[in-house]
């Protein structure tokens, strides 16, 4: 059975960088909503509705096999800094975390799976794999769908679907979004125009930690936003090639920037490395700003030797609550840039 | 809890605001919240929207034109009213409590009314179509596995359509 430190001492599966076109595509995630036919939403039921959504829960999960040795966490229990690397690990969002009553969330072995309960709705069901991995992500969320819908009545009807508590969700309550990073488009000043071109389309971008960090290291993530009206692969098969265009628009976009500015690239990168090393004070958004500029310079060849899981490793290890569990205590936020800036040159230069 | 926007004042206001149809909600002071009311004016949100299709166009939306009873979901007791200040269902019967009222605003989201996605009940008609859908797609992209996995959940089904 996995134990809270069990979860922090590990990484993710979708942190490994591999799977395919990993170099632009961090992650892949599919996003399910449902709701036990019984209980009112969340929102709307009482304490003894909510304990009866858990329970239920309970009893349905232990019997999937998916499920072996995974961790089942009370919200309610969590201190606040354990709340808080849930969220920096994408496994519970910032409202699971902040209303902490009446909620729980299942994490499954390499946090490949994850269900949040009573958050908007009764379950949200999340499978992140690492790469441009949709298709296999959502087999395994549909599985997934499939052995709980045979232990719990899910709301349902045949002309919306699924039910949720929120008319934007209804129908496949399907998500399905993939972390890109796209340095060459911002370093070129097209992204601004790729991200409106994703509006025209259906689909949306938002930063790293959701909406308005779109700035940090250059990540975003691009979801569908129409969850009826079309067959769940075909939702997922859209975004997919919507994908691989922008991975063509980046690649087009570093080889631009490689062929006509090599030595800005060069100067750039090498700058970024020793402020890495040497760093004393480092904010959050300026270590993901400048981890970001050393990934591209691993992709294009520039920069030798730094793997890549070490990287995607990095961007989780150095927020906040991370940082501060890892020292063992509450930090101020300057406190926390001296142990950042620590952390970091310590990393790179054992790589040395 | 204090203001999401000026973090100084206590929140007093719960605000829903619809962007790109991506929900948020905003825990907000009075004089913050009157200053994204402002904003919000070129936005689309649910609760404006609903209030222009609301039926009896009256003020109070509860009212219902007869002066009989509020429209109201007979399972969980949300009444049309609430839904409409909220943005949100009480639990899954509402949908079909308010659903004549609602279709203009699912279309006006989802560009369409009627789910044509995986079907929850075994025994529904479109399980079927969902299996042969999936097989073709197995098959266009040369997932011979999943497409015998697929076959063999088509050929179970034909056999016994009722049970599972």
């Amino acid at each position: 059975m996995m134990t809270l430190d069990d979860l922090w001492d590990g990484t993710g599966e979708w942190l490994k960088g591999s799977g395919p076109d990993s170099d632009i595509v961090m992650s892949s995630r599919i996003r399910l909503a449902r709701n036990i036919d019984k209980y009112p939403f969340p929102h709307w039921a009482d304490a003894g509705q909510l304990e009866g959504v858990i329970e239920d829960f309970k009893s349905a999960y232990c019997s999937i096999d998916h499920f072996k040795g995974a961790l089942f966490l009370r919200m309610g229990e969590l201190d606040s800094i354990e709340k808080q690397m849930l969220i920096e690990r994408h496994l519970v969002s910032r409202e699971h975390a902040f209303r902490p009553e009446h909620k729980a969330v299942l994490i499954s072995d390499r946090e490949i799976i994850s269900i949040m309960v009573n958050e908007e709705d009764h379950l949200r069901i999340q499978v992140l794999q690492s790469g441009l991995n949709l298709r296999d992500t959502w087999k395994l969320a549909d599985r997934i769908d499939e052995e709980l819908g045979q232990r719990l009545d899910f709301a349902y009807s045949p002309e919306a679907g699924y039910l949720t508590c929120c008319p934007t969700n209804i129908g496949t309550g399907l998500r399905a979004s993939c972390m890109v990073h796209l340095p060459a488009l911002v370093m070129t000043k097209q992204s601004g125009r790729i991200i409106q071109a994703i509006g025209k389309l259906g689909m949306t971008a938002r930063g790293l930690f959701g909406e308005g960090t779109e700035s940090y290291g250059n990540f975003f993530q691009i979801s569908n936003q129409v969850t009826l009206g079309h067959p769940e692969e075909d939702m997922v098969d859209n975004l997919g090639r919507m994908i691989k265009q922008i991975i063509d628009q980046e690649n087009a976009a570093r080889d631009a920037v490689f062929a006509n500015q090599r030595l800005l690239l060069e100067d750039r990168m090498t700058r970024s490395l020793e402020e890495l090393k040497n760093a004393k004070l480092i904010s959050t958004e300026e270590a993901l700003n400048l981890l970001s500029t050393i990934r591209l310079g691993a992709d294009l060849g520039i920069i030798k030797g730094v793997d890549r899981d070490m990287l995607n490793g990095l961007f989780i290890q150095i927020q906040p609550a991370h940082l501060q569990k890892k020292e063992g205590k509450q930090l101020s936020a300057e406190e926390r840039d001296a142990v950042r800036a620590d952390f970091i040159s310590q990393k790179f230069n054992l790589k040395d | 809890m204090l203001c999401q926007i000026c973090g100084k004042n206590d929140a007093t206001v719960e605000f829903t605001e619809i962007i790109n149809e991506e929900v948020k909600q905003l825990q907000l002071c009075d004089a913050c919240a009157k200053k994204k009311g402002v904003e919000m004016e070129q936005h689309f949100s649910i609760a404006d929207f609903l209030a222009s299709i609301s039926d009896a166009g009256s003020a109070d939306p509860d009212a219902a034109a007869d002066g009989g009873a509020p429209l109201r979901c007979k399972k969980c007791g949300m009444t049309f009213g609430e839904f409409q200040k909220i943005g949100k269902f009480g639990c899954g019967d509402c949908y079909l409590a308010f659903r004549k009222s609602l279709l203009p605003l699912i279309k006006r989201i989802h560009g369409s009314t009627r789910h044509t996605g995986k079907t929850k009940d075994p025994e529904a008609p479109g399980l079927r179509q969902t299996l042969q859908r999936k097989l073709q797609r197995a098959i266009d992209t040369e997932e011979f596995e999943e497409a015998a996995r697929l076959r063999d959940e088509i050929r179970d089904l034909e056999k016994d359509p009722g049970g599972k």
